[in-house]
């Protein structure tokens, strides 16, 4: 089969692979019909994951048809076109019946502090993703999700990470009604956060990115304010004091991780350097923007070691933070009847569909962010 | 077993003001109220281990299930078992690991040329979409590269070393 094949920073191509197995009973193997890049697959596109081998297929966001199950498979059946939540959960361990789906304690040998996620390094379990013509999916009485009868593939597709992640990022940031909510990122997953700040009642939603094309998608897609930090301001933190009356923002949501820009030193440490988990420059603007007494909440990602952060002012202002991987599994019920009442209208995001034989241009596309691509979804060959 | 109030009678005002809503981890987490029993649920049916999977020393097993893809090999492969003797709170569980991702990157160039396969580095990097998208940028970099690189070649052939002055007195002979 064609799979996506990782050879080192910034080097991926598309090769042939052994067909993926039945490894458990609980196993199913799905014939994968769309897939996504996400702005996380950077971090290892970079080289900036720990324990990403050379050969790793990466690809957490995808759906596809169940063409084998194995022994103890109950829920789907073959023939079934599923979306896969992008994070791998037992539904048993401590944490997947407290709903904690994404920090399951029986996917990921490897890490305690991360659960399991296709395709995101051995860090994240050492499991392929499904930017391929077939993927292994465990546990596939948990997590795939019969796509529900009438719903277009391309948001099934946006249903397995980015409407659930942007939408937890506004739910761990606790909004009430009225409160002024500023994301950071106006990626696929910040342009999420700030449409679904409105659904938790929002009085104000503002966005900041450095590309004015993204900025102007998130105007119109989200209906929320968007400013660019390189040009429409010196001093972000500054910025948002003045336009929120010298308070700051209620809620603060760090959409990007890693790879920010905007900070020299976070970039040249962080990024260049990998003396920290990647350039904490957005997670350090939300922590000096929110109000005292604001919540930050984090969904942007960041390596398993440390980030310079002022620590010190979370304390002083009396912040409370809260981040997580997105409980896919948890939000989708919900998710999928705001997706069919068309309250969120995910395929919008997609700019791009782009052949998987042609993934390494992909990746250039959506890292580079040429040919003002938000989106990117990988087509296999089959699903042509 | 439950937090009740029978359970903590012999602590005064035991939960007197306890309040559900004030939990900043709602609604994420669906609280059980029960007691820790740590590892104590129904496991799933356990994976057979086929290939060497590697386990932070911070669990004290395997997973029910697990990802086989890739098991460690070569140089990075003897380099993440050093890795995973540490955990993951350890500097030196991580740094081991990108400098095996960096010494796998060479070991996977090597197995390329052992299958009789060279890497298109161009086409691997996506430059062919760079060119189409914005090709002033791609170029800028290439000259960049080829400006670096002829520098470096220089700089180790000797030839950029700095000539000898000359004297005027002619050395004894």
């Amino acid at each position: 089969m064609l799979a996506m094949n990782y050879r080192g920073p910034k080097r991926v191509r598309i090769d042939e692979k052994p067909m993926p197995e039945i490894r458990h009973p609980e196993d199913a193997i799905v014939r994968v019909t769309r897939s996504c890049i996400c702005g996380s697959d950077l971090h290892l596109y970079n080289g900036n994951v720990p324990d990403t081998r050379v050969g790793t297929t990466f690809g957490h966001e995808f759906i596809g048809e169940i063409v084998e199950v194995g022994s103890e498979v109950t829920k789907v059946k073959i023939g079934d076109m599923v979306l896969v939540p992008f994070n791998i959960s037992c539904g048993k361990c401590h944490f997947c019946r407290q709903g904690l789906f994404g920090n399951c304690h029986e996917s990921n040998p490897e890490a305690t502090a991360v659960g399991a996620i296709y395709g995101y390094s051995h860090t994240a379990g050492g499991y392929n993703g499904g930017q391929a013509e077939y993927v292994r999916v465990p546990y596939a009485n948990v997590g795939p999700t019969v796509i529900p009868e009438g719903m277009d593939p391309d948001d099934a597709v946006l249903l397995t990470d980015v409407v659930p992640t942007g939408y937890q990022a506004a739910e761990m940031g606790g909004i009430q009604k009225g409160d002024t909510v500023v994301v950071f990122g106006a990626g696929p997953i910040g342009i999420m956060a700030a449409k679904c700040s409105w659904l938790f009642g929002a009085g104000r939603v503002i966005i900041i990115d450095q590309y004015d094309y993204r900025l102007e998608f998130a105007k119109n897609y989200s209906q929320c304010e968007a400013y660019n930090f390189k040009t429409d301001m010196d001093d972000p933190v500054l910025f948002i004091k003045k336009i929120t009356d010298w308070m700051g923002a209620d809620v603060v949501i760090d959409a990007v991780g890693a790879e920010a820009a905007g900070d020299a030193m976070q970039t040249i440490t962080g990024r260049k350097l990998l003396l920290q988990a990647g350039s904490a420059t957005a997670l350090h603007w939300a922590i000096n923007s929110v109000k005292k007494g604001g919540i930050v909440s984090i969904v942007g990602v960041y390596g398993p070691t440390d980030n310079l952060v002022p620590i010190g002012n979370v304390l002083n202002k009396g912040l409370t933070i809260r981040a997580n991987q997105a409980s896919v599994k948890r939000l989708l019920p919900r998710l999928i009847e705001h997706v069919l009442n068309g309250v969120i209208e995910p395929k919008k995001l997609i700019t791009h569909r782009i052949p998987l034989e042609e993934i390494a241009d992909g990746y250039r596309i959506f890292s580079a962010k040429l040919d003002n691509c938000i989106k990117p979804v990988l087509i296999p060959p089959s699903a042509r | 077993m439950e937090n009740t109030p029978e359970k903590f009678a012999h602590i005064k005002g035991w939960g007197i003001d306890a309040d559900p809503k004030n939990d900043p981890t709602y609604p994420m987490k669906n609280r059980l109220n029960l007691e820790q029993t740590g590892y104590s649920w129904d496991r799933p049916t356990l994976q057979a281990e086929t290939v060497e999977v590697l386990h932070s020393n911070e669990r004290p097993n395997l997973t029910a299930v697990f990802g086989t893809a890739l098991p460690p090999s070569g140089l990075s492969g003897m380099i993440r078992r050093w890795a995973f003797n540490y955990s993951e709170n350890e500097y030196r569980h991580w740094l081991p690991l990108i400098i095996a991702d960096r010494v796998n990157v060479v070991e996977g160039v090597l197995d390329d040329f052992m299958h009789g396969k060279i890497p298109n580095i161009f086409s691997e990097k996506g430059y062919p979409a760079e060119w189409k998208h914005s090709r002033g940028t791609l170029i800028a970099k290439m000259a960049g590269v080829a400006i670096v690189s002829t520098a470096a070649i220089l700089l180790l052939s000797g030839k950029g070393k700095k000539k000898k002055r000359k004297t005027w007195l002619k050395p004894i002979e």
